[in-house]
Formats: structure tokens, sequence, C-alpha cells
């Protein structure tokens, strides 16, 4: 299961907790009636959907009830970061490059599997 | 050699009952809720009216007497006490903006307590209750199986848990499920 850390409960909580709430920072056009309807349809309908690096929304619906923003690779399914409503997005280099660097660090090697007992 | 464990067999309709559990799965008394929503600026004057200071961290609880503050989020709290409380009285007075909906009938209350209570509702509950993560005293809404809770620690090992009176069946019958399961 996935542990998705909440900004506002200020821990990671089970998935089963959240629901994801689509694409995240789609601001609506504070005069529609001047908007085309490609411009319009284009904010209510099209989505980017990219294969890696995605803003979303998502929302501790069982929890808190509510609504923040996380950076997900949507190949990994590892969520980069996690912010509050209303705060701007985060800057996503710099963020890759502090993960580069944790990663980095060395990685305790396995010891080899041991041979399955002979049945 | 075929050892031959002896175990003591149980009627179907007895297990459960008379302590062969380690686990207890009770209900709660009658009391009186409050669904109460504010913003920050409004914390203080309540806690006044209701003689106890508003939790503001998350996953925290203030009591004072059979009154209970629980954290729910940023801006909501679930409020428990009594039944016969002057709860609705107290918070009508009070000037600031809010809204306090009284809930008492909405919720049931279920006490979840022996040795290994904490193994019963991680049946269900995939939050981590150890002591660290989940103190005495710790609140926070969650799930139970297909359904929502408000899942509050009493004591180490003392749950209450708070669900909806629609699902209370379901609670009741899955937390009984769960504590026979357990074994300590």
């Amino acid at each position: 299961m996935l542990l998705i850390k909440c900004p506002y409960c200020e821990e990671e909580r089970p998935e089963l907790e959240f629901r994801n709430a689509g694409e995240a920072h789609l601001v609506r056009n504070s005069s529609i009636i001047e908007q085309s309807d490609e411009d319009f349809a284009s904010y209510l309908y099209f989505r980017q959907n990219p294969k890696g690096l995605q803003f979303e929304r998502w929302r501790h619906i069982h929890g808190c009830g509510r609504f923040f923003n996380a950076v997900r690779d949507s190949v990994s399914d590892k969520f980069l970061t996690v912010y509050k409503a209303g705060e701007p997005k985060p800057d996503v280099d710099a963020l890759l490059s502090a993960n580069a660097l944790q990663e980095s660090a060395p990685i305790k090697k396995r010891a080899p599997r041991t041979k399955k007992a002979e049945l | 050699m075929v050892e031959v464990s002896q175990v003591k067999r149980l009627h179907p309709l007895q297990v459960g009952h008379a302590g062969i559990l380690s686990v207890s799965v009770t209900l709660a008394g009658n009391a009186t809720r409050i669904s109460l929503r504010a913003r920050e600026d409004a914390v203080p004057a309540l806690s006044k009216a209701l003689g106890l200071t508003l939790p503001t961290r998350p996953k925290t609880t203030a009591s004072k007497g059979d009154r209970s503050a629980l954290w729910i989020g940023p801006d909501e709290w679930l409020i428990i006490d009594n039944a016969e409380s002057s709860l609705i009285a107290d918070l009508g007075k009070v000037k600031v903006l809010h809204s306090a909906v009284d809930i008492s009938h909405r919720n049931v209350g279920i006490l979840v307590s022996g040795k290994g209570a904490a193994a019963v509702i991680n049946g269900g509950c995939p939050q981590d209750l150890s002591l660290a993560a989940f103190p005495v005293g710790a609140a926070s809404r969650t799930v139970l199986g297909k359904i929502e809770i408000v899942l509050w620690r009493l004591s180490e090992n003392e749950f209450r848990v708070e669900c909806w009176r629609s699902f209370s069946a379901y609670a009741y019958g899955f937390l009984q499920e769960s504590a026979r399961d357990v074994a300590v």
C-alpha cells in the first residue's frame, strides 16, 4: 500500500484514506463570456496526462477532508512532494536534484539469497 | 509420529461471550455529539464557551470531565459529551462565526478494549496504531473495512470507534469478527 503524506495532517497515511482529484493548477477564466469555445473546452475537458512527473490534486477524504497538491511520477507512482492548496508550484528541478542526492547515498548490498531448502 | 493437539471446542454462539476473547467489543452509551466547524480566529471564543481548549495540532484531543474535543481537520472538530450535557446550549451563546451541527443521533460509538485492541482495529484499518505513532489521546478520521470511522485511543488497550448509525451493524460485526481472529 502506498503511503501518502498529507500536508495538513503532517504525516504519512495509507492511500485508502485519499482520493485523487485530477490535474492541479487549472485556473478558470474570470470572464468566460469573452472566452472562445475552444479555450473554455481546453480548460474544462482537456488534460495533460503526461508519462512522468505531473501536478495533481488529492483529497484526504477519509482524514482531514482537505484538498492538497502533489507532484507524482505517473510511471513509478512515487510522490516527489506534497504541498497545501493555494501554494505555488514547487521547483521540480530543485526537488529532483535534492532527491538524487538522497538516493545516491550508499545503498547496503543485500546478502546473496540462500538456496531454497530441498524438499 | 503424529502429534495431536487438543483444541477446546467452542459452540459458534458462545464465541465472543463469557470472557473467551481477550478483546471485548461493546457499545458505548448514548452521547451528545457536535460537528464543529470554524476558522482559526473563532477558536478562542469557542474554547471559552466549551470550557476546554480546542486542539489545533493534527490527531490530538482535549478533554475536560466528560467533554472531549477531537481534532478532525484544520477547521473541524468532533465534540463528544455525555447524553445530558449542556453542550448545545453552551455553543448557542457563541457570537463568532462558526457552524455547530448536532450529530448525536447520526453517530454510534463502539468501545474496543482489552489486550490486542490495536490488532483488532488493524483488522480493517491500515493506520499505524503503535504507541509512538498513535499515542493515548490521539484521534483521527480513518477507514475500517469499507466504511469511514473516527478512531480515538482512550488508553493503551482501549479505543473508541465512532461510525455513522447506518454503518453501525457493519462496524460492530466487523470488529467482533476481527476480535475472534486476534489471539494474544
